[in-house]
């Protein structure tokens, strides 16, 4: 579903190239749950935007879903985007001006498709994450662990083949948390493939495997029945 | 999709309605003054009879003595002798030809209660209707012998024929104008040149209403009238007014096609040679303009007109400097919902699609504005002690040109803006939210 090989992202300045990944190599399976972990600055972020076709790499091939993604232009990474892959941010990114409703159906406008399957596909989307009678409030009017399941919703609307999270629960209290958590869980056995970055060790653990980035390399610890934690790493869900 | 960028645009311009106030009002203050100047400057400089301008001309000879006269730069005057008027009319050149004077009519009252008044007239011959295709209500101008015979007939305007007949087919009835009975031989249908160009040097004025009364200039001169505007170059005998040394006619050919054209100035040259071989004329300069060419020369658009419409569009152009400004910081406050919706699925295009509708809502808001301070500034010119306060009104074609301008100036403002919300990378919006 996602492979990277040898990938590399250099950051560079007039006097300074930075290494954001290095020789990364990652191999995600379809239907696959892994978390990838790794300190603050590790590469993390930059793995996930340049797994979500949102920013460019420097060296090394990635294929998604089968396609080298490195020579398209930015119509058919946005066509990708908004048809294999689904996006949840640690920030949820919800549109303040937008309510549930409309928020959710974003990505859908944005593949052109007709206003009937537009409202079934959104209030499906909504139903599933529980949130169908809020369809009409606003993200303010909403708790942060129901703006995340909004952002989720969203995700899932376009049935993406791909689900990439960012931090899901890294602004959520513990019992917020566990309930996306597991809202994750059930849409990962449902068959969804999800890519999440985490620095939380607990969370990490819920995932079928996972893949630990220093400075910009991984260190793939699918061999290891339990993730070692990172003692500078705030978990939530302790 | 436009749909969806419209009810997306309305979103955001309710969100912050004092920036968006100030966005429609910054244009609209720059359309409104850019709409007043143009409207008065397109009445001032439009074409009086856009159907015929490019073959009306102006022929010129220059009667002053020789002291003076510079070849190449000594212009001829504005206007022609008695003598030359009628030489050229007489040859008969044209398909048509006219002389004509401006003067003031005594028009006598048809009822005894009314009180006599003046109204200003036109001293002219017989092809200055047809060739100025003037349209007649009733009946028709006089003839070429009806001229040449001094005969007491008289055209009056639809306006003067309102005033003294109630409207009716006066046609044959009597108008007694100073101490003469004329007989009504033709009334207009409404008919306004903008500018009156055939009065341009003649001592009237250049806009406003048409003249009331249209007398053969034979029968004038002979009761006596005197035309409004005489340039006297030289001392003489000036109550002689067909031999005074004084300019005074204007004179006008109808000439269809260019190589008539050139023929005429061909033989308006060989005219002004005759002359100086014969020592009536001194100087060889000629001139022939059209219409338009007349209408520059003569400067009839004032200088100051010009100006203001230049000083309005570049107050334009610093309102839409503006609304870039505050689009530009209204498209920076947003960059976290365009990084979003680059990663939900939205191309270049579909941001910069986005951007450009709602500074499409700004530039139609701002029109609609515009056009109410237009309104008012052209309510504000027609109370202005100008010849053409009167006529400073919006037509349809520049309602429409308003939103044309409203629309394009909008768009210049809204590129920008657009151009910065479609390049921006996604990434480092979704990473700093």
């Amino acid at each position: 579903m996602l492979k990277m090989t040898h990938l590399s992202k250099v950051y560079r300045t007039e006097v300074v190239e930075t290494y954001a990944l290095r020789d990364f190599n990652i191999d995600v399976k379809e239907g696959e749950f892994v978390a990838v972990t790794g300190p603050s600055g590790s590469g993390k972020t930059t793995f996930l935007t340049i797994a979500g076709l949102l920013e460019t790499f420097t060296g090394g091939e990635y294929l998604l879903d089968g396609t080298d993604v490195s020579g398209l232009n930015d119509n058919a990474r946005s066509k990708i985007r908004n048809e294999k892959i689904g996006f949840i941010f640690q920030a949820f990114n919800l549109i303040p001006d937008l309510n549930v409703h409309d928020n959710v159906e974003v990505p859908l406008r944005y593949r052109g498709m007709k206003a009937a399957e537009r409202k079934q596909r959104i209030m499906d989307a909504l139903e599933r994450v529980g949130l169908a009678s809020r369809a009409k409030h606003y993200p303010a009017e909403l708790s942060g662990g129901q703006q995340q399941r909004v952002a989720i919703a969203r995700a899932l609307a376009g049935s993406p083949r791909l689900l990439l999270a960012d931090e899901p629960t890294g602004n959520l209290d513990t019992q917020m948390a566990r309930s996306v958590l597991e809202l994750l869980e059930d849409i990962h056995r449902e068959g969804a493939t999800i890519v999440m970055v985490t620095h939380d060790p607990e969370l990490a653990a819920r995932a079928q495997r996972n893949v630990h980035i220093i400075d910009g390399q991984e260190v793939d610890l699918a061999e290891e029945p339990r993730f070692h934690a990172d003692p500078s790493a705030a978990g939530s869900m302790a | 999709m436009f749909g969806y960028y419209l009810d997306l645009a309305l979103r955001s311009l309710k969100r912050n309605k004092v920036l968006t106030a100030l966005m429609v009002l910054a244009l609209a203050l720059g359309i409104g003054a850019s709409i007043t100047t143009l409207t008065v400057l397109r009445l001032l400089s439009g074409d009086p009879l856009p159907q015929k301008s490019a073959q009306l001309y102006y022929p010129q000879v220059d009667p002053r003595p020789a002291q003076g006269f510079v070849a190449g730069k000594t212009r001829p005057m504005p206007t022609l002798t008695y003598t030359d008027a009628m030489n050229l009319l007489k040859l008969h050149k044209a398909r048509h030809q006219a002389v004509m004077a401006l003067t003031h009519a005594k028009v006598m009252p048809v009822q005894g209660s009314e009180r006599p008044f003046f109204s200003d007239a036109v001293m002219t011959t017989s092809d200055f209707f047809p060739m100025f295709d003037v349209p007649f209500r009733y009946g028709s101008g006089w003839s070429a012998r009806d001229g040449e015979a001094h005969a007491r007939v008289v055209v009056i305007s639809d306006t003067l024929n309102q005033k003294l007949f109630g409207g009716a087919n006066s046609v044959g009835r009597t108008l007694r104008i100073s101490s003469h009975d004329f007989r009504v031989a033709g009334v207009l249908a409404p008919w306004s040149l903008q500018p009156r160009f055939y009065a341009v040097r003649l001592g009237g004025r250049s806009y406003g209403d048409g003249d009331g009364v249209f007398l053969p200039l034979q029968t004038a001169l002979a009761d006596k009238m005197r035309p409004s505007n005489l340039n006297c170059y030289d001392t003489g005998d000036l109550s002689k007014l067909k031999r005074a040394p004084c300019v005074w006619l204007g004179m006008w050919v109808d000439l269809p096609t260019a190589s008539q054209a050139r023929a005429y100035r061909s033989f308006l040259a060989n005219y002004v040679r005759q002359q100086m071989a014969l020592g009536r004329l001194h100087r060889p300069e000629t001139a022939m303009p059209d219409l338009m060419q007349w209408l520059r020369q003569s400067q009839v658009v004032p200088d100051d007109v010009r100006l203001q419409a230049w000083i309005a569009f570049g107050f334009l152009l610093i309102c839409v400097v503006n609304t870039v400004g505050l689009l530009l910081a209204k498209c920076l406050r947003r960059s976290q919902e365009i990084g979003v919706r680059r990663a939900l699925g939205a191309t270049r295009r579909t941001v910069f699609a986005q951007f450009m509708v709602e500074a499409g809502i700004i530039g139609l808001a701002g029109g609609l504005l515009g056009l109410a301070f237009a309104e008012l500034g052209l309510w504000g010119i027609r109370h202005q002690p100008a010849q053409y306060a009167g006529l400073a009104h919006l037509d349809l074609s520049m309602f429409a040109f308003t939103f044309v301008v409203a629309l394009v100036s909008s768009m210049i403002a809204g590129v920008l803006p657009a151009w910065r919300a479609c390049v921006l990378a996604p990434a480092p919006q979704l990473k700093a939210s």
